[in-house]
């Protein structure tokens, strides 16, 4: 079952990368003429994918920490898939919000002129900061399993033999070495996680022009958000390609792993009731026209359909009642995952979807003037494309890496 | 007769205040616009002198005119409310910039430095009144067979030329009023203020108390937007 989904993925993968090529190209020629987003509604599909991704990787990476810091010994079999899908999901959101950029040539300046008076100057730190841990840790986390298949033959072999960086010792000394260093970048990476995903929460959240977003709430939103889908998406992960699949240990991990979803899940549900309720009834009607736009405009069904009714209320139900039920967990943490793009697409565009000043809308029209959002053709095939890429990159990465390792952890 | 002739002009008037005001040192200045909303008729004159003056390229707008109407039949009213970017004291749009690529300078004018935008459009999101627009490579013969002239021409913007060439500044940049900067600096109104066919603009330096605009904004009459959100605009509208 889960080799024919493997396969599945792989040709998912391929086909989203050779479609989703155009977008790319589109995004390379045309520049930002081909797409739908402008000046009234400045970010749209791409700037959602990124913290959709960069949620994906926290979410991924502070689970690692369960392992890594905490030694949750059931979850350990997943511990490099978690940190490995941390780090693809991240090369994917930096991906797509370098393309976003207007200069994407000028990206740099993130680091030489920061501004750390403002959110974004401190993102570029940060993430290149939980970058450099997560590729260390990760390396410890697969040291002594590459040592010990750096002596297959082939091109898998002749990889590990040369990651390893000549670090072949796979005593119990050295493992027990590594997993103590584990602990301690673990434990850095658990602050920086939670620093850098509250902060693109604060990103939005201080915007003091737009009331959807003006909420002490929203880094907290951020941060259950990305645990929930992050969560998601490596229940899924662990399902098709975890170790040991068929044994009761994997079946033991996969629904582990699918309690914690759903808890996460209904928190990040009660969190959004607190935010739509109070926005709802505030007394003041303009700052509920976004929350309106959401569940009442145009695109509602984003919200009701996608997000509450497949990425919710299915996956909860699934979780709650055949929560021992490898398949039907793996089917809600894919639900959770997929969809949770409504939910960051939900966060960005409403917000700027609302005349600031009335009678705007009207006032001039050009390209980009419209406060209407829907992706383009090219936005859409540019997304498919950063998601196959990552796809690829977690196939390859799986296919070449000893991210599971069965014999040892069986 | 004669006395409509001794009766100096606004625009006459508002150029010899730029002028003494550029004999102060640039901190001492406080470039101010005043927008008479009574006067205005809603031609966009402004509008389209703005972008022919900065050679501003589809999709980006500096000084839309809004229009509101209001009232039932026979009763009815329009008002028309030209709105350039604010050059608010505490701008929002400033500290959210990532890269130090726009700041208040220091006679006021909220300036953006085209050769560091990385064009993350951070600071759109942040402006309350939406004066800031993306210019996102757009060009009027775009789908025709042939780049006109015209559309290649620099702008002067800041003082400096900008020709227009693909994936060069300002292209995939946020762009927005800065009062014709370009123009002050030569002793000239800003380009809106000398084409507005009622006069109903009027610019100056509102720290020299017998400047036009001093006058004009002490009286009760003269309001700014969303002034409740502490941006303190330096366009004020007479209403
Ligand atoms: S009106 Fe907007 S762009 Fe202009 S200074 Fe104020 S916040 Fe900045
Ligand atoms: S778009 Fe340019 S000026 Fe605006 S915040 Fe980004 S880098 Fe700064």
């Amino acid at each position: 079952m889960s080799k024919t989904l493997q396969r599945a993925a792989w040709a998912i993968a391929i086909i989203g990368f050779v479609v989703g090529l155009v977008g790319f190209y589109q995004r390379l020629t045309l520049g930002h003429t081909a797409t739908n987003y402008g000046s009234y509604v400045p970010w749209g599909l791409w700037v959602a994918a990124y913290i959709y991704f960069i949620g994906l990787s926290a979410g991924a990476f502070l689970l690692s920490a369960l392992v890594y810091v905490f030694r949750v010994k059931l979850l350990k079999p997943v511990g490099k898939l978690a940190l490995f899908t941390a780090l693809v999901t991240l090369a994917a959101a930096m991906f797509s919000i370098w393309m976003d950029l207007g200069h994407p040539e000028r990206a740099w300046e993130l680091i030489f002129r920061t501004n750390f008076g403002s959110m974004m100057g401190w993102m570029a730190w940060l993430y290149s900061a939980y970058f450099l841990l997560l590729v260390v840790e990760l390396w410890f986390a697969m040291r002594a399993d590459m040592a010990a298949c750096a002596g297959e033959a082939g091109f898998r072999g002749k990889l590990c033999n040369f990651l390893t960086f000549g670090q072949k010792d796979t005593s119990d000394a050295s493992v027990e070495r590594d997993m103590n260093i584990l602990r301690i970048l673990g434990s850095i990476g658990v602050p920086l996680a939670v620093a850098f995903h509250g902060g693109v929460g604060a990103l939005f959240g201080v915007v003091g022009a737009r009331p959807y977003w003006n909420s002490g709430l929203t880094p907290i939103t951020f941060l259950v958000g990305a645990l929930a889908s992050g969560g998601a998406l490596l229940v899924f992960i662990a399902a098709i390609w975890g170790p040991n699949r068929g044994t009761e240990q994997h079946k033991k991990l996969v629904v582990f792993l699918g309690q914690i979803v759903l808890g996460l899940l209904l928190f990040d549900l009660l969190l959004e009731w607190a935010e739509y309720s109070i926005n709802l009834y505030t007394s003041i009607p303009s700052h509920a026209a976004s929350l309106r736009l959401v569940l009442f405009g145009q695109y509602w069904w984003v919200f009701w359909i996608v997000h509450l009714l497949i990425g919710s209320v299915i996956p909860v139900l699934l979780l709650a009642f055949s929560g021992k039920n490898v398949t039907a967990v793996a089917t809600a943490g894919a639900l959770i995952a997929v969809t949770f793009i409504s939910v960051r697409l939900n966060i960005v565009i409403p917000a700027l979807a609302v005349e600031e000043l009335e009678g705007l809308k009207h006032a001039f029209s050009g390209p980009g003037l419209s406060f209407d959002y829907f992706p383009s053709t090219a936005e859409w095939l540019f997304f498919i494309w950063t998601v196959s890429l990552a796809g690829l990159l977690f196939l390859i990465g799986y296919s070449l890496l000893p991210l599971v390792t069965p014999q040892k952890e069986a | 007769m004669s006395n409509i002739l001794e009766k100096e002009s606004a625009l006459v008037r508002m150029q010899a205040d730029i002028k003494k005001a550029l004999q102060k040192p640039e901190d001492q200045r406080r470039w101010v616009m005043v927008i008479d909303t009574r006067k205005c008729v809603g031609c966009h004159a402004c509008t389209v002198s703005c972008v022919a003056e900065n050679k501003l390229p589809p999709g980006v707008v500096y000084r839309p005119v809004l229009e509101h109407e209001f009232g039932t039949f026979p009763n009815v009213g329009k008002r028309f409310m030209p709105r350039p970017c604010m050059q608010c004291d505490n701008p929002p749009c400033v500290p959210v910039c990532p890269v130090n690529a726009t700041w208040k300078r220091p006679d006021g004018i909220v300036a953006i430095d085209y050769e560091e935008c990385i064009g993350c459009r951070y600071c759109i999101t942040a402006c309350p009144y939406s004066a800031r627009t993306f210019d996102m490579g757009h060009t009027y013969s775009q789908g025709t067979p042939q780049q006109m002239q015209y559309e290649l021409e620099p702008n002067f913007e800041y003082g400096q030329e900008w020709p227009r060439e693909e994936g060069v500044s300002p292209e995939g940049n946020v762009r927005k009023c800065h009062f014709c900067l370009h123009r002050l600096n030569e002793g000239e109104l800003p380009a809106c203020v000398t084409t507005c066919i009622g006069t109903a603009n009027y610019f100056g330096d509102a720290n020299d108390p017998d400047s036009l605009v001093a006058e004009l904004i002490a009286s009760p009459n003269a309001i700014r937007l969303k002034e409740e959100m502490g941006t303190n605009p330096k366009v004020y509208y007479l209403v």
